[in-house]
């Protein structure tokens, strides 16, 4: 179990300090010029050179990487061009309310998913197998800056059951999560029918049968039980499109959370922040991804073994 | 089975409508930019039922425009990353050694920046326009082909006649081009058909954050981001565009399956 523990950690830890080189490489090397972007192409040169080394721009490019490393290493992103406040501080206003977003989104997908996708398996090739499925194809077809719009539209402007941005009622946080878990619960619902159909056509099952269970306690006992493994890991990894769905699905309903914050300094050229927000987001990635590896192997004790 | 075929129909007339507006769209006599002030925000009727837009601009050229930025947009992003990542999977695998296992990491490094967000960031800094778009979305795009890429050549790399072409001591660009490309080509062609749904919705998901094709050249994304300030008033604005989309990309997943269905079945 250590050595598991030890070989997971370790990747984690090689992919973290791969995701800071990319951000700062990427983001620092594309073409074009950050300063002209930012200033505009009519600045002065003086100004230009003033922004230029105000943000260390003028440094070679690994000196630059060092000072941004060594600040990193104390958890120091840097300080915002636009309000000039610590990025940090800023984060640690946002987060939250991206993690409620997440989290309200997560239990949505569930909550459809898991019905959806045992119906549908123990309903296979009936109409209602049929009809969950083509529900999940829309789901993953439908991309969210439409549905969200459309949400407000008609449930917000028509019928007035829900604010139609912001998050000052508690209310405000169900058009945004069904935005954003509608995929999410498409793709999950195709996963739990496939895991229970797998488990469906085991010996055990026809053991639980045979033995006169009731098909009801098959169904939620031996097959759901059996099939959380890899419904755990679907949900770590499409938490990932979770997250980057949270940048566009903030931005349509003014959710004050992290992936808001990107746009808005993205269209302010804060590039501080934005490189920030990116290293954050794909960093609380990595961090549930090898959570989910970890709890895996601690549900399955052959996992351990690889 | 009668049903099934029907939807297949339907998904591919979609496509070929899709197609054929974007490579011909531009003969068909458009005016995709003409503002017109007295029809602004006309709702449907019967006769013209995609109506007029916030500037009187017709929202049935506005479309056809749209699915010729969305095709090519798509057609260049996966192109470039099917062959990229193709590229350095296949060899990474081939090659094996240090350079694999530096190709796994930067794969896996890649893979650990969440859905379109490294996209976001890079076409926000690379600023608005096609190019860049592509140049953003391909960036993301290679992992996946190079991870499929590369665990599809494992997986046949000790066939016989692969082993046969080594021994007879075939040029390795040879023996990759000719006798392990073609049989990993099935889950790339797959891969690449989801690859165009996925960055339909990445392109329209970009111009709707502004930070793609820029006004007045039309795009769904923009589209559906101009509709949202309408939506009380004028709310076709914000259903053509959308639903011209997710028809469009409905369709590119269904094929997607029915092609995982067909080949899972040659297998």
């Amino acid at each position: 179990m250590l050595r598991f523990l030890l070989t997971r950690i370790g990747s984690a830890l090689l992919v973290m300090a791969g995701v800071v080189c990319i951000v700062f490489f990427l983001l620092h090397m594309v073409p074009g010029d950050p300063v002209e972007v930012m200033l505009g192409e009519s600045a002065q040169p003086a100004d230009r050179e003033a922004l230029r080394h105000e943000l260390g721009l003028d440094q070679p490019i690994l000196s630059q990487f060092y000072t941004y490393i060594s600040a990193l290493s104390q958890f120091d992103l840097g300080t915002s061009l636009h309000s000039k406040r610590s990025i940090s501080e800023i984060l640690a206003e946002k987060l939250p309310a991206t993690f409620a977003l997440a989290l309200a989104a997560l239990l949505i997908a569930v909550l459809i998913a898991l019905p959806l996708g045992m119906l549908s398996a123990v309903k296979k090739d009936t109409l209602i197998d049929r009809g969950a499925m083509g529900f999940a194809m829309l789901g993953t077809s439908i991309p969210n800056f439409w549905m969200g719009p459309i949400l407000i539209l008609i449930f917000s402007l028509w019928l007035g059951w829900f604010p139609v941005s912001g998050s000052d009622h508690l209310s405000s946080i169900i058009l945004p999560a069904l935005t954003l878990g509608t995929a999410l619960a498409a793709i999950l619902s195709r996963m739990v029918r496939s895991a229970i159909l797998d488990i469906l056509n085991q010996d055990f099952i026809r053991t639980a049968r045979a033995k006169g269970m009731s098909e009801w306690r098959v169904i939620m006992v031996h097959a759901l039980g059996n099939a959380t493994l890899p419904i755990i890991t679907v949900l770590g990894l499409q938490l990932g499109a979770l997250l980057g769905g949270a940048v566009i699905t903030e931005t349509i309903f003014s959710w004050p959370g992290i992936g808001q914050l990107t746009i808005e300094a993205i269209q302010q050229r804060d590039y501080p922040v934005v490189q920030a927000c990116v290293l954050v987001i794909s960093l609380i990635y990595v961090l549930v991804n090898t959570l989910t590896d970890l709890a895996y192997g601690w549900l399955d004790p052959r996992i351990r073994q690889v | 089975m009668r049903s099934q075929s029907t939807s297949f129909w339907l998904a591919s007339s979609i496509l070929l409508l899709w197609c054929l507006a974007a490579l011909f769209g531009r003969h068909l006599d458009l005016a995709p930019n003409s503002v017109n002030l007295e029809r602004i925000l006309t709702p449907p009727t019967l006769q013209n039922c995609f109506a007029y837009d916030d500037l009187g601009r017709s929202i049935f050229d506005r479309l056809i425009i749209g699915a010729r930025t969305s095709f090519f947009v798509s057609l260049w992003v996966v192109s470039l990353s099917a062959v990229f990542g193709t590229l350095v999977g296949t060899i990474a695998a081939w090659r094996g050694g240090w350079f694999d296992l530096a190709i796994v990491r930067i794969i896996d490094i890649f893979l650990a920046f969440p859905g379109i967000l490294l996209a976001i960031a890079l076409a926000g800094i690379l600023g608005p326009g096609i190019n860049n778009i592509i140049i953003a979305l391909t960036v993301v795009g290679w992992v996946g082909f190079a991870r499929l890429a590369r665990a599809q050549t494992l997986s046949i790399k000790k066939r016989e006649h692969i082993q046969a072409a080594i021994a007879l001591g075939t040029p390795t660009h040879k023996t990759l081009r000719r006798h392990v490309i073609p049989l990993i080509m099935a889950p790339l062609i797959i891969e690449a058909t989801f690859g165009i749904a996925g960055v339909i919705i990445a392109e329209a998901g970009l111009s709707f954050l502004g930070l793609g094709i820029q006004p007045p050249t039309a795009s769904w994304g923009t589209m559906i981001k101009d509709g949202t300030r309408y939506m009380l008033v004028a709310p076709h604005m914000v259903f053509a565009p959308g639903l011209a989309l997710c028809l469009v990309v409905l369709s590119v997943n269904m094929l997607g399956d029915k092609l995982r269905d067909w080949m899972d079945i040659n297998e």
